[in-house]
């Protein structure tokens, strides 16, 4: 017997099951460092977004008649980024919520992985956010704010309500995760330590992370803030190196990436100075999400040996997603 | 050194080229009945000129071309037409052929190596203007060597009005898996030279550029030592000869990038690169055309590849036309217990074959036995829209809207986003982590718009 099959007739070896796995790989360093800062409650609440979510995706798949799909690891990232984005001392119920919206309505009813349009984790994170205001923005009282001699709260919110606050930030404690907010958010370093890994291993390029970390800096120096504190501070890092490089949800194109990231980062910093919620990180990517079939459509690669973009006006878009 | 490259995307495959890189082109034990299909070259087939019973010369045309784009095929081989008749190709299909027996007085194994010195060389070069250099090409039935069997007096009849300023000499062999190339290179550096400057005299082009990916240092060493060697002889014929190391790349040894990449000039979309003012040929089919011009002897052997992982004794062989992929796998020491798939070319480009009895042709370059366990596809997984199909593709495409819209049989739109551009490359089927089928749902668009564009 031998086979027959039009060319090529060989592959990298990358699947999508492996690149899934080598993401939920690289947030391992981002899980201890929430479980060193936050203690048991963290590694709580991690457990039951991870079973919440895949008993959601489970129950979806058997409810439409799927194959399973849990062995793509899709869904244990979407439990971890969105559990990364709790409070440590969110009760459990909340996040039990949390989870099933992400999966059921971010994820499972656009069609499953790679149809949605938002990313799954942050549909839940903003969905929690916005029901229960309170419950999201409690921080353990006994976790240092980052600010000298201040605990129980963001250095973000004090920002928000006192912006002098800035002036007594501790960076250090700030860079090594030593102060309060959501789980993953709060350990920059271990939040690199993943990105580098990834961008290694060549599951990610640099142009998203890069273009949202630098325009953040840029445009919270414009707006006379301290840019090292808002690239330390909140969700920034979390968002820039594994919320915003979500293949699903972000461009396709190089030159699309960069513009996405540099608009996320632009959002973040107006929300942040101007806007009544403390962080705007989750918000900007969601945002931005939704504009990413349209800058696939303006940054559509020049084919060889044309000299310009095409134009679509030519073309009769009919619904097809770009 | 300065690497030179085209412009974006690409991939850059295993090479695989360890299997053979080191083994000499060696002449195999000559098969006994060779069957010659007359469908050889892009164009149209060619015409049988002998009937059964002939006996048949070494050398002798058996078939001539078909039409303006076509060639003429010859005898390998002294002996007799046992029949003409429809034998099925590699890709299954019936496809008429001439089946010729060896005469058990015809020992002669095959060979490529005839030495050609320098005054011989002149003699000919001198006697003979552009126009009959290109006629002798076309009365030995070449065809470019480099895998797709294009008529060689057809591409250096330059169209009216057209100049060429640059011939470049192809020897990426970008593709995984193959030496033959690479051995010419290394082993005859000097007759590849000889052969471009016959075609750069064809074309009336001074410049004569030869691209090899530097994953062959020793054909590029060997290529510049070549052209030292020769100075006096490029003096004196007016050429500059020159050889770019290429960034291993695949698909650096496509037409358009290797143009791109050695003189920076892009082809427009739809054009040829004499509009660039390039023709682009294979070393392989530089070195015949040498043959072919001076000694006039026609295309019937040429060097294949034949390799695997699990091959016994992979090697470079010389080749007669019309050898079946049995014969040729025998040489290699048979098909390995546990083969799966067995690829006429290269693994990126090349065809799965139906049969080990099919002959080979003027244009295969190299046959690849695959173990049973890289021969499957895995199952199609959804979408990750992860990008990489649109940052591979050298082509500027996006590969996963063009599957999109095959499947939404969206033809119109399909072209107007450059799906007649696709050179199949593979790139963006061998990346995709969804082992999503992008190159079989764009080679089905394309064959459904053409089929329209005839009707």
């Amino acid at each position: 017997m031998i086979v027959v099959s039009p060319s090529p007739h060989i592959h990298s070896g990358k699947s999508s099951d492996f690149l899934m796995w080598q993401v939920v790989l690289a947030l391992m360093p981002v899980l201890a460092a929430a479980v060193w800062n936050f203690g048991i409650p963290a590694a709580f609440i991690v457990g039951v977004c991870l079973l919440s979510c895949l008993v959601t995706e489970w129950v979806i798949d058997k409810l439409t008649g799927r194959a399973n799909t849990l062995r793509d690891g899709s869904a244990v990232i979407t439990a971890l980024l969105l559990a990364f984005n709790l409070p440590s001392i969110l009760p459990w119920w909340m996040a039990v919520i949390g989870s099933v919206v992400a999966i059921g309505i971010g994820k499972m009813s656009f069609g499953g992985l790679g149809c949605n349009i938002w990313n799954p984790a942050l549909v839940g994170r903003v969905f929690l956010l916005i029901s229960f205001p309170a419950a999201m923005t409690t921080w353990p009282v006994d976790i240092p704010s980052g600010i000298d001699g201040m605990t129980g709260a963001t250095v973000l919110s004090y920002m928000n309500s006192a912006p002098d606050a800035v002036s007594h930030v501790n960076m250090l404690d700030m860079a090594v995760g030593k102060m309060n907010g959501s789980l993953g958010e709060t350990g920059a370093v271990a939040i690199l330590i993943g990105a580098v890994y990834l961008l290694i291993r060549g599951v990610i390029t640099w142009h998203i992370p890069v273009s949202v970390l630098l325009s953040a800096a840029i445009f919270s120096w414009l707006f006379g803030g301290n840019p090292l504190v808002d690239l330390l501070a909140g969700g920034l890092m979390l968002g820039a190196c594994f919320m915003a490089t979500d293949y699903v949800t972000s461009p396709m194109t190089r030159l699309g990436q960069v513009i996405f990231g540099a608009c996320i980062g632009l959002i973040t910093i107006i929300i942040r100075r101007y806007g009544a919620y403390p962080e705007g990180v989750s918000f900007a990517i969601l945002l931005m999400n939704s504009f990413v079939p349209l800058i696939n459509r303006y940054t559509r690669p020049v084919v060889f040996g044309q000299r310009e973009r095409r134009s679509m006006d030519k073309v009769t878009g009919k619904g097809v997603r770009s | 050194m300065k690497l030179y490259r085209f412009g974006r995307g690409g991939v850059h495959p295993k090479e695989n080229k360890g299997f053979t890189a080191d083994k000499s082109v060696a002449p195999i034990t000559p098969a006994d009945t060779l069957t010659l299909l007359l469908r050889q070259n892009i164009g149209a087939p060619s015409r049988a000129v002998v009937k059964k019973g002939d006996t048949v010369s070494r050398g002798q045309m058996i078939a001539e071309a078909g039409g303006f784009v076509g060639a003429p095929i010859h005898s390998p081989i002294y002996g007799k037409v046992v029949k003409i008749e429809n034998v099925r190709d590699i890709t299954g299909y019936w496809a008429e052929a001439v089946i010729l027996e060896r005469n058990p007085d015809d020992h002669v194994a095959a060979t490529l190596y005839e030495d050609i010195d320098d005054d011989l060389f002149l003699n000919v070069v001198e006697q003979l203007s552009p126009e009959d250099i290109i006629a002798r090409i076309g009365d030995a039935g070449l065809v470019g060597l480099g895998g797709a069997s294009f008529p060689t007096r057809v591409k250096f009849t330059i169209p009216e009005g057209k100049r060429i300023d640059t011939l470049i000499i192809n020897g990426a062999e970008c593709e995984p898996y193959l030496t033959c190339d690479d051995r010419l290179m290394r082993e005859r550096p000097a007759d590849v030279i000889r052969g471009a400057l016959l075609l750069s005299l064809a074309c009336r082009s001074q410049r004569i550029f030869i691209g090899i990916e530097v994953n062959k240092p020793e054909a590029v060493l060997r290529m510049r030592k070549a052209i030292d060697d020769l100075s006096g002889l490029i003096e004196r014929l007016d050429r500059r000869v020159e050889v770019f190391g290429l960034r291993t790349r695949y698909p650096q040894g496509s037409e358009k990038h290797l143009i791109q990449a050695v003189t920076d000039r892009i082809v427009p979309a739809g054009g040829l690169p004499a509009d660039v003012r390039c023709v682009v040929d294979n070393v392989a089919t530089a070195f015949a055309a040498l043959q072919a011009v001076v000694l006039q002897r026609p295309l019937t052997a040429r060097i294949v590849t034949v390799t695997g992982p699990e091959l016994l004794s992979p090697g470079n062989f010389i080749v007669e036309n019309g050898t079946t992929y049995r014969h040729l796998i025998d040489a290699a020491g048979g098909v390995p217990e546990g083969s799966g798939k067995i690829i006429s070319g290269g693994p990126m480009m090349g065809k799965a074959i139906v049969s080990l009895d099919a002959p080979v042709t003027k244009g295969v370059s190299g046959v690849v036995v695959l173990p049973d366990t890289q021969s499957h596809r895995r199952a199609e997984q959804p979408c990750i829209r992860c990008s990489r199909c649109v940052s591979v593709c050298a082509m500027g495409l996006e590969p996963y809207l063009l599957m999109t819209l095959s499947g939404l049989h969206l033809q119109q739109e399909a072209e107007a986003r450059g799906v007649m551009n696709c050179i199949e490359c593979g790139s963006c089927q061998y990346i995709c982590p969804s082992y999503r089928p992008l190159l079989d749902s764009i080679r089905l668009t394309k064959s459904i718009i053409r089929k329209n564009q005839k009707k």
